[in-house]
């Protein structure tokens, strides 16, 4: 996805309303839109706090800012700007992330985020956005660009082999079966679809998190049992989980990335295996799920 | 200036809330502005949005509202709070958290030269808010992007100044690609002159040398009264002061 997001930039920044800023970040990439576009498409420096809030006085300015930069700098150090100079004054951009938990596997945890989602999910009116491939990528950010509220974007390395039809706000039902609803978000569906190939389990696909499909899960509870993958710290969606449960008695299991700093450095397969989410993990963890009475 | 001072101490003293020595300190500046050189496509941030009672009484002046809406400040059911919330009320930012308003202003300097639209934007921020990293971060990005469109004024009344020295402002702006220019804060002509400088292609800084509490003598420049209320009695005394 890192790949495709230039790509999606060379034809959405034709839109005279849009304005690119990144710090420091995919600089290569943008050349070809930097060249046709050298007014809107903005290096700010290394300055990711006065980015977000200089994209808010553009989108004063009726623009609509794409900001884009590592998720640990984007959340996590411009939170407050995100919150307040586009949460709680309801203007609308972009926040296009690279890096996802733990993309950056080899750079240690100061390139790491898997608390972006869980954090966001705390902003009013902040719109999430995971895809699982470059291409629902592409559509999901044509689909939502423009339409005046804050939205996240979370880019992976890790794509999921086929692309889907997906629809802003809209989760994808991938197959249906009786003993359980295994909900997979974004990159997670490929391991997903892989550890419950034999088993008689409805798959729920979400690529929007807010606003969250809830009656997608209403209507696609079967058996007793939902299981949530998620590439982030797990539970970031629990409240709309079991709001939309409500009042069904059905037990929840989130499988995601632990509250943990691993201390070690490697691939992302390495931290997956690390953080027992490779396939194999899951097959297993879901496989105990469904035989624990 | 003495009737809005006025009206600022008898909202805050009824609301029990308000920032009064803050509103002092920049409320000359907010008026000329408002008086004199903010035109149609001209915008105004007050970064330092604790302030917000000087603006509020500023605009009403003006017109933008009755006087009488802001009986109700900071209470249930009043769009007029301690911090200024641009959903509810006409100002261009939600401002309160420091450091936010003067990148907001940046962006939307930056906007109108992209746009190639005439307007400036200008917007104060305090000195203590310099403390802050995203201040410099700003001047910096301003800088570069040559935004001679953009005015900066620094409302320096040192409240701040036994916490962190802020040097030499002056010379700072000047040290970031600004042209800057230091004044008295209470001083109409000096205001309006420097609101009115051309600059070819540098932002313009001010540093406006200000009284946080001006024209109350027990009010001015005394940490004490940053959150304090005059009593009835002290309140008639204060009026009669200025």
């Amino acid at each position: 996805m890192k790949k495709q997001f230039p790509l999606t930039i060379e034809e959405v920044i034709r839109d005279d309303r849009t304005i690119l800023l990144f710090a420091d970040v995919g600089t290569f990439g943008f050349r070809n839109s930097k060249k046709e576009f050298p007014d809107r498409v903005i290096n700010v420096g290394i300055a990711e706090q006065s980015m977000v809030s200089i994209a808010a006085g553009l989108a004063l300015q009726d623009f609509i800012p794409i900001v884009h930069t590592i998720n640990a700098f984007m959340v996590e150090r411009a939170l407050e700007q995100i919150k307040i100079d586009f949460g709680y004054q309801k203007l609308g951009g972009n926040f296009v992330s690279t890096g996802a938990s733990y993309d950056m596997a080899s750079w240690g945890c100061t390139h790491q985020c898997p608390g972006d989602v869980g954090i966001l999910k705390n902003i009013p009116g902040m719109e999430i956005v995971i895809p699982g491939t470059d291409k629902e990528f592409d559509s999901l950010f044509k689909q939502s660009y423009d339409n005046g509220c804050p939205t996240y974007f979370r880019l992976a390395t890790q794509n999921n082999p086929e692309s889907r039809e997906v629809v802003f706000g809209k989760a994808n039902v991938i197959k249906k079966g009786g003993r359980a609803t295994i909900i997979a978000v974004g990159p997670m569906l490929q391991k997903v679809e892989e550890a419950c190939r034999d088993l008689d389990v409805t798959i729920l696909y979400y690529t929007t998190l807010q606003p969250f499909d809830h009656e997608a899960l209403r209507e696609n509870i079967n058996g007793d049992k939902i299981i949530v993958c998620e590439p982030y710290y797990s539970g970031a969606c629990a409240v709309d989980i079991s709001s939309a449960v409500a009042p069904r008695a059905v037990e929840i299991v989130y499988i995601g990335v632990p509250r943990e700093f691993p201390h070690c450095y490697g691939t992302v397969n390495d931290l997956d295996a690390f953080f027992h989410l490779t396939t194999s993990d899951i097959k297993a963890r879901v496989e105990n799920v469904l035989t624990d009475k | 200036m003495k009737h809005l001072k006025e009206k600022i101490l008898r909202i805050a003293t009824k609301a029990q809330e308000g920032h009064i020595p803050a509103a002092f300190s920049c409320l000359d500046l907010m008026w000329v502005l408002h008086d004199k050189i903010l035109q149609k496509n001209d915008k105004f941030i007050l970064s330092k949005g604790h302030a917000s009672i000087g603006l509020y009484v500023t605009l009403a002046e003006k017109g933008y509202f009755d006087i009488k809406e802001l009986d109700n400040f900071g209470k249930n059911g009043s769009r007029f709070g301690g911090h200024p919330d641009r959903t509810k009320l006409p100002v261009e930012a939600s401002t309160g958290s420091l450091g936010h308003g003067f990148p907001i202003a940046v962006g939307e300097a930056l906007g109108i030269k992209i746009k190639k639209s005439d307007g400036r934007v200008y917007v104060i921020v305090g000195d203590g808010e310099c403390n802050e990293g995203t201040i410099w971060e700003s001047a910096a990005i301003a800088a570069h992007h040559k935004l001679n469109n953009l005015y900066l004024i620094v409302d320096q009344n040192h409240s701040l100044d036994e916490a962190l020295n802020p040097h030499d402002l002056e010379k700072r702006f000047e040290a970031f690609g600004w042209y800057a220019v230091s004044i008295d804060g209470h001083n109409h002509e000096e205001i309006c002159k420097a609101l009115t400088h051309g600059s070819i292609d540098k932002p313009t800084a001010i540093i406006a040398e200000t009284i946080k509490g001006k024209g109350i003598k027990i009010m001015e420049n005394n940490p004490e009264w940053t959150h304090k209320y005059p009593t009835p009695e002290q309140l008639e005394d204060m009026i009669k002061e200025l």
